[in-house]
């Protein structure tokens, strides 16, 4: 299927799926489904950087961070700015920063990347909340509309809207990369990069492409969690476990195709959401770190790897 | 702002205190990944469960943090050689070792963490002990025994550790599999097991750098977090494989922290490390005294 | 007439170690240069240094009359500097003929020359791996290749970057004596197409068949460079590598 159809077809899956979340009229379900698309979103950004290239970014926290708080200080400043333009802006601070960051540790092993965004991770977290203007330690308050803008009905619907679009586009830039001379150049720096550097492919570069796009969409998901938990503190904002389920529901899924972060992230956000229900939501919070270790010993390809046909 | 020289003096004491027992935090990883080239960055979750497991000794038997660290430490250093036989088996014998070795590892923390928090709670926790709370009066200056007994045993394993590998067989064959796989190979040594076991000492090494992690301050599950940008900043400023180069910058790194937490707040500290790894990989990046 | 290929007292250390001291090379326009020496001696780390994988701390390397020094190794790939390598570097998840794109891809086509693209790159693809004998086994991946045709693919992948000059290292290790006439034959139809071929060899038969002159290194220092036939009767040259 080509480009063009693709990104049709998602428009079209998400429209329905949208629709059938009006019919059903529960929040609860808005609420839940938004983090499950939120998460394919955080996977499809990590495995850019990752599953493709090669490069395990650790520093989630800091990228999706850096979208929520960037609009938190927008709402302050400008209250009336809307949410899509939020999303952009955090897209773009964390962006660039991700370019930062790899333009000082690229040239290196890939390893010295992987623990510099742990730190990084770190960093901003205390950069954040040392910081009085977004609240500090104490916490930012954000009040979320009671309406929908355009769609009319609960704010939350609004925000799953908003998460869905940025769903297709993620996906739709995946699968794009997937199938072009930039997708295979990521290929061949993910399989030994001395050897792709030395057949005319400018790793640093398009390894700065895929930081930027990676840290990029990131920074877009984080933009629209101060509406969705109407609370933001640095605690729960760089919680772990955002990290662990971006990193862990690809690997799960499968990192070679733009289809594993979806799988993984229905399946692990699922089960997460019915072991919180059922059991604790403590426990729910290990299901991912837990499966992510048993998955990559056992099955290093992923649930797509398990089907895929050997050539 | 009022600089006092007896508030600098004190900064920099307590900061080459503090250094000693970074020293301690980071010769596991000086061992892993400076000679086995294993990225280990699960290292402060094993440093977590020594302290815990230092706490409830302590708690409930009464007895001294470090010595029930000595006690646990064969635990350890066997718990050490299980790991590694997971990721040689899983990872390192298939060559696929980046990406989902890092990940192993990350899972692996990320587990003792949310482990750590279901059975301990979020609550601090600390221990007592005679030696926290009085300091030694040195000339002018104000030693707490409190860093002051961790930066001892720190220097004990440091000493012990650069010993057993310039002197002992085994030591020696360490360090001939951190040069040369092969080479060790054609002398009919198992480069397997010899990691194994240095990867074991690494492990146990934890063990004794929890009970000092938990004599020099409160702990609960999520300051391993900040622990593996001071440990990587440390083995990375200090050379990849130089056990002198490492505490030398263990050092540096505690003097910089202190100064920046006397002067411009603790909250800031954790941000240190990070500055000083970025400016090293950026500026030099095989460290100060590395290979 | 200058050089294609110019090296000027090149330099190269790991440390205290001296890999490379002082080495002057010049290869011609579609000459066939061979260089042999002892293992150890620094031939790979030549290589290296030449096409940018490495960095030399003394002199420089000079291409088609231009200055190397500083360009990245992707750079001088796309001027037309190839290599294979050693041990062979294979795209594991690719497939041989996908492993032949990227060359293709960021090579020839960051050429302003003959820009390729679609059902085009696949067919040239196929083309060079049925020059080297692959073309059966195009669309599997490398892991299904026996170790001499994993070198084959290390060849072809660096023909696919059509290079000006290709540096062949060690290309024939291990093969058969019926497989080492096959690259010999190979690169030959190579030169003749005007490729400049650089072949680094131990097999002193093939060095001998294919070299027009022959290079010796030693220790890391340049020791013999002229007409095969002389080159191999010089003693010092005897005594270091070829033995009485």
């Amino acid at each position: 299927m080509r480009g063009g159809p693709f990104i049709l077809v998602l428009i079209a899956v998400a429209a329905a799926i949208f629709a059938f979340g009006r019919w059903l009229d529960n929040s609860y379900a808005f609420f839940v489904a938004y983090v499950v698309v939120q998460y394919i979103v955080l996977g499809t950004a990590w495995n850019i950087l990752g599953g493709y290239t090669g490069y395990v970014n650790f520093g989630i926290t800091a990228f999706f961070a850096i979208g929520a708080y960037s609009s938190v200080v927008l709402h302050k400043l400008v209250p009336a700015m809307p949410l899509p333009a939020m999303i952009v802006v955090g897209g773009v601070m964390a962006g660039i920063v991700g370019v930062g960051t790899g333009y000082l540790t690229l040239r290196l092993r890939g390893v010295y990347f992987s623990i510099a965004t742990l730190a990084l991770a770190v960093v901003v977290q205390t950069l954040i909340t040392n910081w009085d203007f977004v609240g500090g330690a104490r916490g930012a308050y954000v009040l979320r509309p009671r309406t929908a803008p355009l769609i009319g009905g609960g704010y939350i619907e609004y925000l799953f809207l908003i998460m869905l679009g940025l769903c297709v586009i993620a996906l739709a830039t995946a699968r794009a990369i997937e199938r072009s001379s930039l997708g295979f150049g990521f290929a061949a720096i993910r399989d030994d990069e001395a050897a792709a550097e030395a057949s005319g492919v400018p790793t640093l570069k398009l390894k700065l492409i895929a930081t930027g796009l990676s840290g990029g969409f990131m920074g877009m998901a984080g933009a629209p969690l101060p509406f969705y938990v109407t609370y933001l503190d640095p605690s729960s904002g760089f919680s772990l476990n955002y990290a662990v389920n971006a990193i862990a529901m690809p690997l799960i899924g499968g990192t070679s195709s733009w289809l594993g972060p979806v799988i993984g992230a229905v399946l692990v956000g699922g089960l997460q959401e019915y072991l919180r229900v059922t059991i604790s939501s403590a426990v729910n919070v290990l299901v991912a770190g837990v499966l992510m270790v048993v998955f990559v010993i056992i099955a290093p390809q992923g649930i797509v790897g398990l089907f895929k046909r050997k050539r | 702002m009022d600089v006092s020289l007896d508030l600098l003096m004190n900064a920099v004491i307590s900061g080459l205190l503090l250094g000693g027992f970074y020293a301690a935090v980071s010769i596991g990883v000086a061992i892993s990944f400076g000679m086995l080239d294993i990225v280990n960055i699960a290292h402060p979750a094993f440093i977590l469960l020594g302290s815990y497991i230092a706490f409830i000794a302590n708690t409930v038997l009464g007895i001294d943090p470090i010595l029930a660290a000595v006690i646990v430490l064969p635990a350890f250093y066997l718990l050490g050689m299980a790991v590694y036989q997971v990721y040689y088996v899983a990872f390192e014998r298939r060559d696929d070792q980046s990406l989902r070795g890092l990940s192993f590892f990350f899972g692996l923390l990320f587990i003792a963490e949310v482990g750590l928090i279901l059975v301990f709670g979020v609550d601090y926790r600390s221990v007592n002990a005679p030696y926290i709370g009085p300091s030694l009066q040195l000339v002018l200056f104000d030693l707490p025994w409190r860093l002051l007994v961790p930066f001892l045993v720190s220097m004990v394993m440091a000493v012990g550790l650069q010993v057993f590998l310039s002197r002992s067989f085994l030591g020696r064959a360490i360090q001939a599999v951190a040069q040369d796989q092969l080479a060790l190979q054609l002398m009919a040594a198992n480069p397997v097991k010899i990691k194994r076991i240095a990867f074991g000492l690494s492990i146990a090494t934890a063990s004794l750098a929890g009970a000092c992690l938990i004599i020099i301050q409160p702990v609960e599950p999520s300051i391993g977090r900040e622990y593996i940008g001071r440990i990587f900043a440390i083995c990375v400023l200090g050379g990849l494989g130089s056990f002198p180069g490492m505490i030398i910058a263990a050092m540096t790194l505690g003097i910089v922290e202190s100064l920046t937490a006397t002067f411009f707040g603790p909250s800031w500290a954790p941000a240190v490390a990070f500055g000083v790894l970025l400016v090293t990989l950026a500026v030099r990046p095989s460290g100060i005294l590395g290979r | 007439m200058t050089a294609l290929l110019h090296v000027e007292g090149l330099g190269k250390r790991f440390g205290g170690f001296v890999a490379l001291e002082a080495i002057d090379l010049e290869v011609q326009d579609g000459e066939r240069l061979g260089l042999i020496g002892p293992n150890g001696s620094g031939k790979s780390t030549l290589v290296n240094c030449i096409c940018g994988t490495l960095r030399n701390e003394t002199g420089s390397v000079s291409f088609a009359g231009e200055k190397l020094d500083g360009l990245l190794a992707h750079q001088r790939t796309r001027r037309g500097l190839g290599r294979s390598f050693q041990l062979p570097r294979p795209f594991a998840s690719l497939s041989l003929v996908e492993n032949l794109r990227i060359p293709i891809l960021y090579a020839v086509n960051a050429r302003s020359s003959g820009v390729l693209a679609g059902a085009a790159i696949d067919a040239r693809c196929r083309d060079v791996l049925s020059q080297v004998g692959l073309a059966e086994k195009a669309d599997r991946l490398p892991r299904d290749l026996t170790q001499i045709e994993m070198r084959k693919l290390e060849l072809a992948r660096a023909m696919a970057s059509e290079p000006r000059v290709l540096i062949a290292d060690e290309a024939m290790a291990g093969l058969s004596h019926g497989e080492v006439d096959e690259i010999i034959a190979l690169l030959i139809r190579l030169n003749e197409r005007g490729v400049t071929v650089v072949m680094i060899e131990h097999i002193m038969r093939a060095v001998m068949e294919f070299s027009q002159r022959l290079a010796v290194l030693v220790a890391g220092k340049k020791i013999a460079d002229g007409v095969p036939k002389d080159v191999v009767r010089d003693p010092e040259v005897v005594r270091a590598y070829l033995g009485e």
